[in-house]
């Protein structure tokens, strides 16, 4: 059992928090109609992608999926420069020009959220063997869904970075759906954390909505691919509450299936461990959602007074 | 070292030699491709570098494109200079998602904050019986993706000098290399420093009565035609757009504006081909009011490259279709 100091404790429930209010708010949004485009929610999962980040040490990378939100808040990124470029502005991480899709950080090691499912894998790869070949250490955490372990592109990966032994840490978020297709139907293998046999590395499948077992299990994992010891594939078991995209009726799923698995909210699970466990008061809690709260509403601020982007930076950046 | 020498070798040795120096010059160049190693690449472009670089930067990878590509484009991100074999052209199929969708667009989509300096080289063409699925000639589907650079050199020079310049660039670089090319012979400066500027057209040979616009082995034929229709009294100015995108049209146009008379050719199929593109760009510009005679666009046929030898050299342009096309022009048939 690592051993989890007040102050990181209170950032895992802050994060979480934040995570869960930036979607709300911006589902709110979208609703609305004030999204152009669309965003992936990843409501019910920010146990995973948060926690997953958390573990990290300071110059470790990560490649997002495209339902990554919660990983990128979870990885440091500014909620304000987030939700602007959500919007579209030129404020945003990407000038306005990637939306949710892409929000990316490349200078602070965030390869970028990824359009295409399994697009993360190979460019983990590539991160890996500069570290691999400049000796920094670095490790790097690739999102990606289950749908997305179906790809020729996660197959190849895994089996390069395992004959390499690349630093790299593959992290499936499991949510059961491959946008419509329900995990049994579209793989036949009973854990995804099997296909790590194929490929001779190691294989886990955890709960995805304990954040404890995320923290615990991805810290382990960083640690033996910073060792030199290969990649590692982590299966965390999880449940997106809300569609797959505005277009999304769920006609593949029960409400009652939904509202059994918000009974295993990773939010409500953590802030039972913070009670039973007594290690923040009632009114700190509180004021942990609160501030989670606030900070959403700011962003959500600032990305609306934010201007959009000039037109004339429309030809800018196609090569450096 | 700087030097003003030059010495014969083959478009191969020249292809070697850039990418030698430059890995000499910069730790941060990586080779990686199938069979790279103690095989020494496919066409014998890699020998001997394993011997020089080692394993930790001549990386003989499993055969899987799709990850070949992705790991450059995340190398390149994060601070090497990846250079790719793709083993034939024909298999950049199996790598197209981590170049057009993610190699090609990271810096757009990110807002400038990326860049991803990495070079593929990819073996093309027709002529070596290699049938359909290891002779085409794909270069525009790759010149219709704005991110991507897309250069061909056609002799021992230029394959060196736009090697280098590819591995220098900070973007992604497609280095379309004809396979029937490997062998061809000529003078390549030994300068260390002698690059060709990535987005330059250039004469390759002066004339006033025609233009010819024509890369890779197809240039080699117009420069035979041309050297034929010479003894005629015709003389042919052949141009080489040594960057097939961005292109540089300006010398084209300029060309065209002196003879009168465009004929573009590439062994790629006709249908949608680069050729076509320079056509419009032309009758677009200034260029449309000096035009005395229908523009010619010779191209590869439009099917799949045939086995047979016969069948194979009649699915693209030879050196009698230039002068036919020269005649036509010039109404001396």
């Amino acid at each position: 059992m690592i051993e989890l100091s007040e102050e990181l404790l209170l950032r895992m429930y802050y994060k979480m928090n934040q995570a869960r209010f930036f979607e709300e708010k911006l589902g709110e949004l979208e609703e609305k109609g004030q999204v152009h485009g669309t965003v992936h929610l990843a409501m019910g999962q920010e146990a995973a992608g948060v926690m997953a980040c958390l573990a990290l040490e300071e110059g470790d990378l990560v490649s997002l999926s495209h339902r990554g939100h919660a990983q990128a808040i979870g990885f440091g990124l500014d909620v304000n420069l987030m939700m602007a470029e959500c919007l579209g502005k030129e404020t945003g991480y990407c000038k306005g020009k990637g939306g949710s899709m892409h929000i990316a950080d490349v200078e602070n090691g965030n390869l970028g959220a990824n359009g295409v499912v399994g697009g993360g894998f190979g460019l983990s790869c590539g991160a890996a063997l500069t570290q691999k070949y400049q000796k920094t250490g670095k490790v790097v955490l690739c999102f990606a869904g289950d749908g997305a372990t179906d790809t020729g592109s996660f197959h190849e990966s895994l089996n390069l970075a395992s004959i390499w032994k690349l630093p790299v840490v593959f992290f499936i978020e499991n949510n059961q759906y491959g946008m419509s297709n329900p995990v049994e139907n579209h793989m036949n293998v009973e854990n995804i954390s099997d296909r790590s046999e194929a490929y001779n590395i190691p294989g886990l499948t955890i709960d995805g909505n304990d954040f404890l077992d995320v923290y615990n299990t991805v810290t382990k994992a960083l640690r033996y691919a910073r060792a030199g010891k290969g990649p590692v594939l982590i299966e965390a078991i999880t449940y997106r509450f809300s569609g797959h995209s505005k277009s999304d009726k769920q006609l593949y799923r029960e409400e009652q299936e939904v509202k059994e698995w918000r009974k295993k909210d990773p939010l409500l699970k953590m802030k039972e461990y913070l009670r039973e466990n007594r290690i923040f008061t009632e009114k700190q809690i509180q004021k942990m959602e609160n501030e989670a709260i606030i900070s959403i509403e700011q962003a959500v601020e600032f990305a609306k007074k934010s201007p959009s982007p000039q037109l004339d930076t429309i030809l800018a950046d196609v090569y450096a | 070292m700087k030097t003003n020498d030059m010495t014969k070798m083959t478009y191969r040795d020249a292809i070697r030699l850039g990418i030698t120096e430059e890995m000499r010059l910069d730790r941060d160049v990586i080779f990686l491709g199938e069979d790279i190693g103690v095989y020494g690449g496919a066409f014998g472009v890699s020998k001997g570098l394993l011997e020089e670089f080692g394993e930790e930067r001549i990386l003989d990878t499993p055969i899987s494109e799709g990850a070949i590509v992705g790991t450059a484009v995340g190398a390149a991100t994060t601070g090497l200079r990846p250079v790719c074999e793709i083993m034939f052209m024909d298999f950049i199929t199996l790598g197209l998602d981590a170049l057009v969708n993610q190699g090609a667009k990271m810096r757009y989509m990110f807002g400038g904050q990326s860049q991803v300096p990495m070079v593929l080289r990819l073996p093309a063409g027709s002529g070596a019986g290699g049938a359909a699925q290891h002779s085409q000639s794909l270069e525009a589907w790759l010149c219709h993706v704005p991110g991507l650079k897309v250069v061909t050199p056609s002799t021992p020079a230029q394959a060196k000098g736009l090697i280098k310049a590819a591995i220098r660039d900070n973007n992604p670089v497609c280095f379309i290399e004809h396979k029937m090319l490997y062998d061809s012979v000529g003078l390549v400066p030994l300068d260390e420093e002698y690059t060709l500027e990535i987005g330059k057209t250039i004469v390759e040979r002066p004339g006033k009565d025609v233009t010819i616009v024509a890369y890779g082995t197809t240039l080699a034929k117009a420069i035979e035609a041309a050297d034929f229709l010479e003894e005629e009294g015709i003389r042919v100015e052949i141009l080489n757009p040594l960057t097939l995108y961005p292109m540089d049209m300006k010398p084209i146009i300029e060309s065209v504006i002196k003879t009168g008379c465009l004929i573009v050719a590439h062994e790629a199929t006709k249908t949608g081909g680069v050729g076509g593109e320079i056509v419009a760009r032309v009758v677009e510009s200034e260029a449309f009011d000096y035009l005395t005679a229908p523009i010619v666009r010779l191209g590869g046929l439009d099917v799949p490259i045939p086995f047979n030898q016969e069948l194979e050299s009649a699915a693209v342009p030879q050196r009698n279709d230039f002068v036919h096309s020269v005649y036509r022009l010039l109404n001396r048939e």
